[in-house]
């Protein structure tokens, strides 16, 4: 039982696709300007990732290694076009902001890593609960960016004004950066700092090690 | 993992009993969830088109509030009213070389290349059939991407009711602002037309418009830090207003009837 605990919260913080994996890291950027495409995005990840996982696995011992990866394509692009048509049919307005990004689920790499990496070795349930673990990692950092580009950018959460903007006749003057993808970049950037300064253990040792001074110094 | 799984037998298998169990959940979902996405299109058309009219009231929905909106076609040319065959659509009609025509670069000022040779408005009459109001889908480029909305005339066919964009892709926080509420509200009031009914006098200047000023009424206020997105609604407005958009239209329309 603490198993499938452990295969759903590691992947939040301790191997947080986005964080330590640096996975999905485009769909991040486009998606956060607000708190609700956020939110939907990160549903429709969580629901892919978890429902491909558990299929791939269901069918792991049968699927003959030369074309697993297109099996897993296969499964993966099913379900992110289920998901595409619900969402047009029962939340238009927010899948029309979301628009192709919906559909480049299909290229997230956090579906298809897991999908490789953690279902075609590990039985449905697990890999069902590993999928909602990665898809709630990935949605942590995304409502993370989210909240900051919403908040600083367009002054409200969820549309709900919190720092009346200028624009409106209030006082706060809207960052526009932050409405902008760039933004994103440097607000994950940050998230990376906190969750390493807090778990050093995620930092990784460089490729690179400065040589140190040779030269004498001038006496 | 047994190692038979990499035969061309079970290879075949596997790949058609996957992409025919995968076709079929695609295919399901797709036809089972038509009918909603067709009626959530069709709502999205209808409360732009009430928005732009300034039409709502939040105890009535909206096919309710749509039942007072009459729909016509116009053919742009003549500027009568013509009958279309049961799911015409304008936008394709644009792409069509029988059904739309093409603008030179002169005539050309919102940037489209091309338009439907007819196309639809949406009237509210009163009761002995007075038009109250005019709604004319109107497009344009702005700076990064082609801007759709309704453009909403009182009864005068000259002072504007409401100017609004559904479709957008511009700069969120600049030419984006095209949606802000405190933007649009300038709009309603303004005037298009000076003497000259097919030559529209309406534009966006740089900075605010000072109600002093001569011809206030054909000035709207820019977009702070968005000249070329603000260009674009100028142009927009100037060429649907004009003699090759609604203006041979909106002329019948004043003289007793299109």
């Amino acid at each position: 039982m603490s198993k499938t605990k452990d295969v759903l919260v590691t992947p939040i913080f301790k191997n947080n696709p986005i964080a330590l994996q640096i996975l999905g890291v485009c769909s991040a950027l486009a998606v956060t300007s607000n708190m609700a495409t956020a939110m939907v995005m990160t549903l429709a990840v969580i629901a892919v990732t978890a429902f491909s996982n558990f299929f791939v696995s269901l069918i792991r011992n049968h699927i003959p290694g030369n074309i697993r990866i297109i099996v897993q394509m296969t499964i993966i692009a099913s379900l992110v076009i289920v998901v595409d048509q619900i969402l047009k049919a029962f939340a238009y307005e927010i899948s029309k902001q979301l628009s192709v990004f919906v559909g480049l689920i299909i290229t997230n790499c956090i579906v298809m890593g897991r999908a490789e990496a953690f279902a075609m070795k590990n039985p449905p349930l697990p890999s069902f609960m590993d999928g909602i673990g990665n898809g709630l990692g990935y949605g942590a950092v995304l409502l993370f960016v989210g909240f900051f580009r919403e908040l600083f950018g367009a002054g409200s959460l969820f549309g709900i004004e919190i720092l009346p903007l200028v624009n409106n006749g209030g006082w706060y003057q809207g960052n526009g950066l932050m409405l902008l993808p760039p933004s994103a970049f440097f607000l994950i950037g940050i998230f990376i700092w906190i969750i390493r300064t807090w778990k050093p253990e995620q930092v990784e040792k460089p490729d690179f090690e400065m040589a140190p001074n040779t030269k004498k110094e001038a006496a | 993992m047994s190692s038979n799984n990499d035969t061309m037998g079970k290879t075949l298998l596997v790949t058609v009993l996957l992409c025919v169990v995968c076709s079929v959940v695609v295919s399901a979902a797709a036809v089972i969830l038509k009918p909603k996405q067709v009626a959530n299109k069709e709502l999205d058309r209808k409360s732009n088109i009430l928005a732009a009219a300034g039409i709502s009231d939040p105890n009535k929905s909206v096919d309710e509030l749509f039942t007072q909106i009459t729909t016509k076609y116009v053919d742009l040319d003549t500027g009568k009213y013509v009958d279309v065959p049961a799911g015409y659509d304008d936008a394709k009609a644009a792409k069509d070389p029988q059904q739309n025509v093409r603008l030179s670069r002169e005539e050309d000022k919102a940037g489209i290349k091309s338009i439907a040779q007819i196309k639809p408005v949406y009237l509210v009459q009163s009761d002995n059939g007075d038009v109250e109001k005019v709604v004319l889908p109107v497009h344009g480029k702005g700076l990064w991407s082609t801007m759709y909305g309704f453009l909403a005339l009182e009864g005068d066919l000259n002072t504007v009711v409401g100017l609004g964009f559904f479709s957008h892709g511009e700069t969120p926080g600049l030419g984006g602002e095209v949606d802000n509420p405190s933007w649009k509200a300038i709009w309603p009031g303004k005037k298009v037309y000076g003497e000259d009914k097919t030559d529209p006098k309406i534009t966006l200047i740089k900075g605010a418009v000072d109600a002093s000023t001569p011809n206030a009424e054909y000035k709207i206020d820019g977009l702070s830090g968005a000249t070329l997105t603000s260009n674009g609604v100028t142009n927009l407005v100037q060429f649907w207003m004009g003699e090759n958009g609604y203006a041979p239209f909106l002329n019948n329309l004043r003289a007793g009837g299109a």
